[in-house]
């Protein structure tokens, strides 16, 4: 299989300024990073604030070109500013906020707005919404007003609208940050059924650890390196590790964890409430 | 002394057709020293029901007394009372406005009529209350790190003294060891100091985790108010309403139906421990 996205030594600095616009320093946000990920992969990224999680994200979507190194996001060289158009197609974003990725004042007009932009012929914009809208079980709203969505609807629908540009790749960027349990749930199950049913390369950076258990891979940031990466039973049995990065585990891993300490004979990163209580019973 | 709705009801646009019941019929005393955590999905009208505890908004219907004086009597001076009753909005960061923090911290003990000297042991009172490092005082708030900017705006607000401190989701969009620093940072005032609190929340764990009690918001009614322990007993209830338990509630009720003889109503992972240990017979 391809690899979609190929960063080799991928380094970000940006000049601090004083208020006079003075360069007072330069501080690296990624740090030669290597990454490969192989089409069709769901992968998530953990860091701390500040870490550079988002910066690489900008990265992938060409919003920012590195410093040095050299990223290739479909096969095409981001640096090159040619490509840009095309890797922005290849690659699409949804933010953490909802409301500031909503353009238009009905939902299929704003899920059409992409492919509108690019000169998609108007009958296959339709086809391109109306298959977007259904792969994010958002179609039945196509007429209302996205205002009056909940924000986990939104959010739907702003990946509604990063489908309809029928990328191969989608970052989403902390999508749930501002969500309650249920709009959480609806944004991951969506995120996860794309990937599954369509191919589609996820990349999530979360701060919720619960959110990862299921990705192929995981990757932990800190000051502009990967610094730890595996599958997430492997970066979840290494709690005191992941507790150094300002990082956690999910609470059923912790509690496993404790457990552990206490004596009880577990395996290292139990990631679910069923292996848990399997585990469990079994020693009863 | 306390603060307590008397059938309290709003309406946005009232007697339009656009005319929305945010809430409806509440009735709620809220004790002094109490550490209560407020739940409900996006848009079942906790946010709305703050904004009348410090009389942001007015109710349509019914009254609301603050150690037993109505706050819409006429000559009821209401600025104060919202210097009595402190809220830390969502993204607190984004109000941050001051040259430096110091002066930032200041603003609001400045605003009750202290003069500066008062102010200036107010400020540093309440960062080093919230563990700002002092090196940064004369820093632009703006070119602080996530983690620090929420800290120096929940400072600003408890420069104030509010004798009720609410919070409107203070850790969204924070790495877990940021969300734990400023979550014990406000249990360790509320201790401290036996300050009411008032935590709005759309994490399951972190209520369990600090609140004594807990309310669960529904369509602008109150569906639940008492320990957090007999009210995720109904996390049935909770996620037809776009809720959830603790993940560690749903194990013990795994292990619960599966012959273990474990105690259901055990919200933490320190008390989800300890019950399985005494299951297993495993001395602490």
């Amino acid at each position: 299989m391809n690899n979609i996205i190929e960063a080799i030594k991928l380094t970000h600095e940006y000049f601090r300024r004083d208020e006079e616009g003075n360069v007072e320093g330069i501080s690296v946000a990624l740090d030669h990073v290597d990454l490969d990920v192989r089409e069709g992969q769901f992968i998530s990224i953990l860091g701390h604030n500040g870490s550079g999680k988002s910066t690489l994200a900008k990265h992938i979507n060409a919003l920012l070109v590195p410093s040095e190194g050299t990223l290739y996001v479909d096969g095409k060289l981001t640096s090159d500013p040619a490509n840009e158009f095309n890797i922005r197609q290849s690659a699409g974003m949804v933010f953490q906020n909802p409301d500031n990725q909503i353009v238009a004042s009905v939902v299929e007009e704003d899920v059409g707005f992409g492919p509108e932009n690019i000169g998609v012929p108007t009958d296959e914009i339709w086809e391109r919404v109306e298959r977007s809208l259904k792969s994010v079980g958002m179609w039945e709203y196509r007429d209302k007003s996205p205002n009056r969505l909940s924000g986990g609807q939104k959010q739907r629908v702003a990946i509604a609208g990063v489908m309809a540009m029928e990328p191969r790749c989608i970052v989403l960027d902390e999508p749930t940050a501002m969500l309650d349990p249920q709009g959480r749930r609806e944004v991951i199950s969506v995120a996860r059924e794309l990937n599954r049913t369509k191919g589609v390369t996820v990349i999530l950076i979360t701060h919720y650890m619960e959110e990862v258990v299921d990705s192929d891979y995981v990757y932990v940031m800190d000051h502009g390196h990967i610094v730890m990466r595996g599958t997430p039973r492997q970066i979840f049995s290494e709690v005191e590790k992941l507790r150094e990065y300002r990082m956690d585990v999910p609470q059923i891993t912790e509690l496993a964890y404790e457990l552990k300490l206490a004596g009880v004979d577990i395996d290292d990163g139990i990631l679910t409430e069923d292996e848990l209580a399997d585990a469990l019973i079994g020693l009863v | 002394m306390s603060l307590i709705l008397e059938d309290v009801s709003y309406k946005y646009n009232p007697n339009t057709t656009y005319e929305v019941t945010a809430l409806d019929h509440i009735s709620l005393q809220i004790n002094d020293g109490e550490f209560i955590g407020l739940i409900g999905h996006t848009g079942s009208g906790k946010s709305t029901l703050i904004q009348h505890l410090n009389g942001l908004l007015q109710a349509t219907e019914g009254r609301i007394l603050y150690n037993g004086e109505d706050i819409y009597a006429q000559g009821y001076d209401r600025q104060s009372l919202r210097t009595q009753v402190g809220m830390v909005f969502q993204y607190p960061e984004h109000q941050l406005f001051e040259v430096n923090v110091f002066e930032d911290v200041k603003f609001g003990p400045k605003n009750q009529g202290l003069d500066d000297k008062e102010a200036t042991l107010r400020a540093y009172e309440a960062l080093r209350a919230v563990g700002f490092p002092d090196e940064f005082y004369d820093q632009s708030p703006f070119e602080l790190s996530g983690g620090q900017k929420r800290r120096a705006a929940i400072a600003g607000v408890l420069a104030m003294k509010p004798a009720v401190l609410i919070l409107d989701e203070p850790t969204a969009g924070l790495d877990p060891k940021g969300r734990d620093e400023i979550l014990d940072l406000i249990l360790a005032t509320h201790e401290r100091t036996g300050n009411t609190v008032i935590l709005v929340s759309h994490s399951m764990e972190d209520v369990a985790k600090y609140a004594s009690r807990l309310i669960v918001i529904d369509g602008g009614r109150i569906r639940f108010d008492d320990t957090p322990a007999r009210v995720f007993a109904h996390y049935r209830e909770l996620e037809e309403m776009g809720l959830s338990a603790p993940r560690v509630t749903y194990l013990l009720h795994s292990l619960s139906e599966r012959g273990m003889d474990v105690d259901v109503n055990a919200t933490t992972v320190s008390d989800a421990c300890d019950t399985i240990k005494k299951a297993l017979s495993i001395r602490s």
